[in-house]
């Protein structure tokens, strides 16, 4: 059997296409809003699609944010995408609104700076070195749709520090400006673009986490 | 900027099958939507398009089906698109697999359809789709387009341009401009009604209608789209997804 993997269910995201790539990869995976599965499982993943303030406020109904608290204390692995990864941060405005996110990562998504907004298609991306999630496919294109992002990045910026926790690696795209398009920060990883949706790339993508849950 | 032009092949959809099929010598079932589309993604294609022409609702009902097992095996974008009236419509594709939902006549109708689905579900789902022509006779419009509903038999007055940008104030996240008189001709797509929609829309815009050679999409990004979409062409085998990409790639395009 593979790694189990509950994709979290809480309305937002195409969660379907989720399900299935993780399973052509070879996860166990499990679609649900269970706490206790989503507490357990090898790696959580939290999709995400629409509105920033939206997914979060969905993500607390189920008190999704709870339980990625806990995985991370815990050291057990967990994915966002797209909306999943904004949530990672401080907080997100949109529409001169802010809303607050769950603070794993300082920061606060905003609009894209670019001509044309959304940011839909598939763009390269700048991947640091060590990367896992990006190892074989760091020359590929992802697909992105999105109008907010992070557009920087602070934790771990002192490359002088020394201890056991190494900074998260910063993955980056360019759309009108540098945005963060992947962090891996130890036991969590995120995607502002959709694995799930990039071919054959985002299928390798998946394939690097799914078999970091060792 | 270093997003590619997307290639997009469209596929007509009737009751769970694919209008004007054709039969691909490695493909099983030509009629069939989710092969198709299997055979789309392996070529190449940077998202792909199912429009339903379904009649009834019944029909309708299949298309969520073919959208779900299409879903299930395709990795790159879904768009689906054709008879779409509601927010529940909408839910309902997007729960079966789709990515953005194409919303036309309806929202021409009541354009507070764009909004209410962009509230809902974010304008990245959102895809208004503009079937336009020159106006003729003694129809005017600021722009010399004009909307048209039924397959573009009717003309309904509105300025495709004004309606274009007021769609992408109201939430739609990308625009598929579709020229009803380059539709089917093959003579390339109307550069100049693509240009006049560029000027003054700043979502994605998809140009659509009248490609027949691989110069036809060069020529369409180069005017301002930023993906390019095309049924019958890769449907009759006329041209592959590879061949419009090397001729977008020679003339400096960034393509995947």
């Amino acid at each position: 059997m593979g790694a189990r993997v509950v994709v979290l269910d809480y309305g937002f995201g195409n969660v379907r296409s989720a399900v299935r790539s993780l399973e052509r990869v070879g996860a166990d995976v499990t679609l649900t809003a269970d706490r206790a599965a989503a507490q357990e499982a090898d790696g959580l993943v939290v999709p995400g699609v629409g509105a920033f303030a939206a997914c979060m406020a969905g993500l607390k109904v189920v008190r999704g944010h709870e339980v990625v608290g806990r995985r991370l204390a815990g050291n057990r692995p967990v994915l966002g995408i797209c909306v999943g990864m904004q949530v990672m941060f401080d907080a997100g405005v949109e529409h001169g609104e802010r809303a607050e996110g769950m603070g794993e990562w300082p920061g606060v998504v905003e609009r894209l700076g670019a001509p044309v907004v959304p940011h839909m298609g598939w763009s390269p991306v700048e991947v640091p070195a060590g990367s896992t999630l990006f190892e074989g496919i760091a020359d590929e294109r992802f697909y992105f749709v999105h109008s907010y992002a992070a557009q920087t990045f602070a934790k771990g910026h002192d490359e002088n520090a020394v201890g056991v926790f190494s900074p998260p690696k910063v993955t980056w795209a360019d759309h009108g400006g540098r945005f963060v398009a992947a962090v891996e920060d130890g036991p969590l990883a995120a995607t502002q673009f959709h694995p799930e949706k990039s071919g054959d790339a985002g299928a390798r993508l998946l394939e690097n986490w799914v078999r970091s849950l060792a | 900027m270093s997003v590619a032009i997307r290639v997009i092949p469209c596929l007509d959809v009737d009751a769970g099958r694919v209008v004007k099929g054709v039969n691909f010598a490695d493909l099983r079932d030509a009629g069939d939507p989710v092969e198709l589309a299997g055979r789309y993604d392996a070529e190449g294609a940077d998202e792909l398009t199912f429009l339903d022409v379904s009649a009834s609702s019944g029909d309708r009902e299949t298309m969520v089906d073919v959208v779900r097992r299409t879903a299930e095996q395709v990795f790159v974008p879904l768009t689906v698109g054709g008879g779409v009236r509601s927010t529940d419509d909408v839910d309902r594709l997007l729960r079966a697999g789709a990515d953005k939902v194409g919303v036309n006549t309806a929202a021409i109708a009541r354009p507070e359809l764009i909004a209410e689905i962009a509230e809902r579900f974010g304008s990245q789902v959102l895809t208004l789709s503009v079937d336009a022509r020159r106006v003729t006779g003694d129809v005017t419009t600021p722009s010399g387009y004009e909307v048209t509903t039924h397959g573009g038999r009717r003309g309904t007055g509105i300025d495709a341009v004004e309606w274009a940008e007021k769609a992408a104030v109201l939430g739609a996240g990308e625009i598929l401009l579709n020229s009803m008189d380059a539709d089917g001709t093959t003579a390339g797509f109307d550069l100049e009604m693509l240009r006049a929609v560029r000027e003054r829309v700043h979502v994605p815009l998809v140009a659509s209608g009248g490609a027949g050679t691989p110069q036809h999409f060069v020529e369409a990004a180069q005017a301002g789209a930023d993906a390019v979409l095309a049924a019958s062409v890769f449907h009759f085998g006329v041209l592959t997804v590879g061949q419009v990409k090397d001729a977008m790639r020679a003339a400096g395009l960034v393509v995947r």
